[in-house]
């Protein structure tokens, strides 16, 4: 990896323990991405994935280690860094255009009144909310509520774009479609995003690499997987893919298997050098066994 | 026939009232007069035993009492005969000044609280010695310090609204969902204006019910307070007319204090409502 836009460098993160000690959720995790890409950490709860992501937003400090973005060392939150919550964390007094005018105003503080309300304006466009600006979050559905999440993180036009779990509170089908929105922007933006998940198809679907980390705690970072998918993939077809399987089969094995029994069968794993793989059936179209299932 | 709730309950409200103004006025009815009774023995005993009617007037003495106290609201006739309307404003006045000072001190001091452990800890203490002290304790020293009997009466409303104010404030200020901090704390909002756009409508309902409360304590103990400092206020008036035993007038009294508290709390309801937001 030559271009080193975020760079997550020997971070660990403990904390007190009852009996004297402390606890090690992770550590000397190293990880780093080029600009324009899109990551995703998968592995289970409490495996410290969220905290790693807090760590990068700056809501969270490591307990050892530093976080390099652009080429500056964070310290605490900047507009440079913006988040979408789980939770979609809707300011519910506002208004959906309130919401965004909040954060584009606290971005550009000289900005008017009218000029804000025009630079909202578009980023509610973005996501297909016109006509919703007056509601305010108590009438928006869940997924509706999220869209105004997306759109309050990317109408600050940050250099990174950062998702804990983004759509895991919703039904699949405006899951299916969020993923969608969230790609097509990413995509035409060239938005370095970050995201945490743990629905394999998900990461499939949206991450250029997939970080596969261990059980907690003491959480280790074992694998960089690079998506073989074609870029221009597209969540109907994503499954005929040939190296679909070969993919999706190497992660639910690591999730499944692998994650508990890694860092015993490993000894020797370097975590700053951690191995990247790229799966993909070589005599691709076989397989007619497990493509006939899935239709 | 399906009548709406609220028509039923005004029903029902109604023949409760009824019932009461019935009962009250056979209670109180002139009965045969006692006429076996020696003139002089009916003399000393008052009109009670010679007209045989009680000294507790009926709902008709009171009503004409009240006509007449409503007709002429804002007479002045010199110190101890003022009209109601100028006692209940001498009244509504003093809470009203003891009240916005409350107001003033109790909202910043709980934002402090609520958003500082430090100071939520350090202050604890005063604050649990404090709050259960009656405020009508605080009046001798009040009038020995002060030595003003109106100022002490405000003061009083003063101590007694402030702290569930103050308590809900920092409450209302340290319970302010996390995620809504964090929002702004990635945008990199500052303290002041995070404390105005985020934690001060996120807990507004908070500080709206504590306010609530408070009015609700101030117009209670107002009463208590002028019936000690005297000279003017819808509860000197109470003590005033107890002394002239004027019942029909303690009754009117006692029927405006309840009147004018529902008010004050209707208001604070209506502010209530209108900052509280649905999630």
């Amino acid at each position: 990896m030559t271009t080193k836009f975020i760079s997550i460098e020997g971070i660990a993160k403990r904390y007190p323990a009852a009996a004297g000690g402390s606890t090690t959720i992770f550590e000397d995790l190293w990880l780093s991405m080029p600009s324009g890409e899109f990551g995703c950490i998968i592995g289970h709860s409490g495996c410290g994935k969220t905290t790693v992501l807090n760590i990068l937003a700056g809501l969270d400090e490591p307990s050892e280690g530093t976080v390099i973005v652009d080429g500056q060392a964070i310290s605490g939150t900047s507009l440079d860094r913006a988040v979408i919550f789980q939770s979609h964390a809707l300011l519910p007094w506002l208004t959906v255009m309130g919401n965004i005018a909040y954060a584009v105003s606290s971005k550009w503080r000289k900005w008017d009144k009218t000029k804000v309300r025009a630079h909202a304006q578009t980023y509610i466009d973005k996501v297909g909310l016109t006509g919703s600006e007056h509601k305010r979050p108590s009438e928006l559905s869940g997924g509706m509520k999220q869209r105004v999440g997306i759109a309050r993180a990317l109408s600050i036009t940050p250099k990174i774009m950062l998702m804990d779990e983004p759509f895991s509170a919703l039904d699949a089908l405006t899951r299916g479609t969020l993923q969608d929105e969230v790609r097509r922007v990413t995509l035409e933006t060239g938005q370095t995003t970050f995201m945490i998940t743990h629905d394999v198809d998900e990461a499939m679907y949206l991450a250029d690499k997939i970080f596969l980390m261990t059980n907690g705690p003491g959480a280790v970072l074992a694998e960089i997987v690079e998506n073989p998918l074609p870029r221009d993939r597209s969540r109907i077809d994503l499954h005929k893919h040939p190296h679909y399987y070969a993919l999706r089969n190497h992660i639910i094995d690591f999730l499944v298997t692998r994650s508990k029994t890694f860092t015993a069968t490993t000894p020797h794993h370097d975590p700053r050098h951690v191995p990247v793989v790229r799966p993909a059936f070589p005599e691709a179209p076989t397989m007619p066994s497990l493509h006939s299932a899935t239709r | 026939m399906i009548q709406s709730l609220r028509f039923r309950a005004a029903v029902v409200s109604i023949a409760i009232f009824l019932a009461f103004i019935g009962v009250w006025h056979l209670a109180t009815r002139q009965t045969a007069s006692v006429g076996t009774m020696s003139p002089e023995y009916a003399k000393l005993m008052g009109l009670t035993a010679t007209s045989g009617k009680s000294a507790m007037p009926g709902p008709l003495d009171v009503g004409a009492k009240l006509w007449e106290h409503l007709k002429r609201p804002f007479y002045d006739n010199g110190p101890n005969d003022k009209g109601l309307g100028i006692q209940l404003a001498y009244s509504i006045g003093r809470v009203g000044l003891g009240y916005l000072i409350a107001v003033i001190v109790a909202i910043p001091l709980g934002f402090l609280i609520g958003m500082s452990p430090l100071m939520n800890k350090a202050l604890d203490p005063f604050i649990q010695v404090l709050k259960p002290i009656s405020p009508l304790a605080w009046m001798p020293l009040a009038l020995y310090t002060i030595k003003d009997s109106s100022l002490s009466a405000i003061f009083v409303i003063f101590i007694c609204s402030v702290w569930p104010m103050l308590l809900n404030t920092a409450f209302g200020v340290a319970a302010v969902r996390k995620e809504w901090i964090n929002v702004a704390r990635t945008l990199e909002v500052g303290t002041f204006r995070r404390a105005f756009t985020v934690i001060l409508p996120a807990a507004a309902p908070t500080i709206l019910t504590g306010m609530r409360i408070s009015i609700g304590i101030a117009w209670l103990v107002i009463v208590a307070a002028e019936m000690l400092v005297g000279g003017t206020g819808i509860g000197y008036f109470v003590w005033n007319e107890w002394n002239n035993l004027s019942i029909t007038n303690v009754i009117i009294a006692i029927l405006l204090i309840g009147i004018v508290g529902m008010l004050l709390d209707q208001i604070l309801a209506r502010f209530t409502r209108m900052v509280t937001f649905p999630e």
